[in-house]
């Protein structure tokens, strides 16, 4: 057993490389530990002194998000919450204030959880991941990232340092719209994020569309640009409906039947369309917008 | 394997031997005796063991005390004037948002961060500050009451 605090990447590089696995705010990893889900690892690096990390910065093409930029960071953000605006609703979302204070964007993403927030909103906003070990960096698209429940393509000494996002086109809007029982302390029971660019006759010029906990990893809808594309928003939401509905292979359990999941799917998926659309049109919709809209639970 | 470490709480320096594995909760309140910090779910779900660590509110039933090396943690005890009542404390007696009394050290640090934030919050931002702490007999309409009267009282 042993526990480190990482002073620098390098070090943190260098306790991977002989095989340490990182703690970043420890709420999947030690919370799991606790639940009897998977052993705490025999050999910790804490990552989250890493300041170099924690920041959100605008860059040539696009912008740079450290991985342990938290929650509270991402959902207040003046950049995320007027250019990247699903990824603060979905950051807001998350478990309560103690969650988001120490929950990281990078332990989000490399946790992999098929329910996970941030997922959906990164596809659809473009991100990549940049991964980098003692050896070297590499950027990895998130399909390629996404493997399995709790499973990434990552090699185990590599670490996420930061998330890319493109920059956004003029006239686009993004929005990501979650199914809960409650409005706090959820999982998602299903989730959809969607993204749209408006032509100057408000038809949909393109976008994107990826749902949350209704397959192994989150999922792109692979169709959904060319079904929006030329419509209507309210048309482009009804045929995204479907479509989402189709792609989805959830799973049955305490919370939900497959069933229940296909159908509330496709309909997250229209109200996330809608209220991108409506973002791209210069409507402000407050973060999150389960809130401001009352989407998911209400009061 | 144990690590000798130094932990501060509410300003003091502790020096403790811990597991790797122990959570801050057992060591505030085992090796450093301060009982005040309550464990209710064990699972971040409930919020009776709220602490601040760099004056944020933390689960410090599911956080690592050797991560909070370096870190000020504040509990209740930190909280609590030498003698009489925090504002916070007063405000609840008063309107009642007290009863078995075992989630309200955690209500309190949640509301002891949310107001060093934000003076004076919405009742929805004071919904959301609270959301991560449970209250099994008050019905939270009390506690809602006891807050916006804390606020309003600074
Ligand atoms: C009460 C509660 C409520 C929650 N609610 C939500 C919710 O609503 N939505 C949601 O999506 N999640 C939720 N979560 C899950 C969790 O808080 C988030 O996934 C959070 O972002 C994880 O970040 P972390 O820094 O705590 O990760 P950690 O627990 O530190 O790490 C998670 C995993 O990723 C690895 N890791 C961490 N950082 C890196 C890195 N930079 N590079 C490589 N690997 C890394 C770790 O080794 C570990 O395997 C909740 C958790 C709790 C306890």
């Amino acid at each position: 057993m042993s526990f480190a605090i990482a002073g620098s990447l390098d070090e943190a590089l260098a306790a991977l490389a002989v095989g340490a696995r990182p703690i970043a705010g420890g709420t999947d990893l030690v919370v799991g530990a606790r639940q009897g889900k998977a052993p705490l690892p025999a050999s910790l690096v804490a990552i989250d002194r890493l300041d170099e990390l924690a920041h959100i910065e605008s860059r040539d093409r696009g912008i740079r998000i450290g991985a342990m930029v938290t929650h509270s960071q991402l959902m207040i953000d003046q950049m995320i919450v007027s250019g990247y605006t699903a990824l603060a609703d979905a950051a807001a979302l998350v478990g309560s204030p103690s969650t988001r204070n120490i929950g990281t964007l990078g332990g989000n993403v490399m946790n992999a959880s098929p329910a996970m927030d941030t997922g959906a909103p990164l596809m659809v906003l473009g991100a990549v991941a940049q991964l980098r070990s003692a050896r070297g960096s590499r950027t990895v698209e998130l399909s390629d990232l996404w493997t399995g429940p709790g499973q990434t393509s990552a090699e185990t000494e590599e670490l996420c340092v930061a998330i890319d996002l493109p920059p956004r086109p003029a006239r686009s809007g993004s929005a990501y719209v979650r199914l809960e029982y409650r409005r706090a302390m959820e999982i998602a029971i299903v989730g959809a994020a969607a993204s749209v660019t408006l032509a100057d006759d408000g038809t949909i010029l393109g976008g994107a569309v990826a749902l949350s906990a209704v397959a192994p990893t989150i999922i792109e809808v692979d169709d959904a640009g060319a079904l929006m594309t030329g419509h209507l928003p309210d048309a482009a939401a009804a045929a995204v409906a479907t479509a989402a509905s189709d792609v989805a292979r959830p799973i049955s359990d305490l919370r939900a039947s497959d069933t229940y999941r296909r159908h509330t799917v496709g309909v997250m998926a229209a109200r996330a369309v809608d209220a991108a659309a409506r973002r791209a049109a210069g409507e402000e919709i407050g973060v999150p917008v389960n809130r401001a809209i009352g989407v998911g639970a209400s009061r | 394997m144990t690590e000798p470490i130094t932990l501060t709480v509410n300003g003091l320096d502790y020096p403790v031997d811990v597991d790797m594995g122990r959570n801050l909760l057992s060591v505030l309140r085992t090796e450093i005796g301060l009982t005040g910090t309550k464990e209710g779910c064990d699972d971040s779900e409930c919020g009776a063991c709220m602490v601040l660590l760099d004056d944020q509110p933390v689960n410090s039933c599911s956080y690592l005390a050797l991560q909070a090396e370096g870190k000020s943690v504040t509990t209740i005890e930190g909280v609590m004037p030498a003698d009489g009542l925090h504002a916070i404390q007063r405000s609840l007696l008063e309107e009642g948002g007290v009863q078995c009394g075992f989630c309200t050290p955690g209500i309190i640090m949640s509301t002891r961060a949310l107001l060093d934030g934000n003076p004076s919050p919405s009742e929805e931002e004071i919904r959301i500050g609270l959301s991560g702490n449970l209250c099994r007999c008050t019905g939270y309409a009390k506690i809602l009451a006891a807050v916006i009267r804390t606020a309003s009282d600074n």
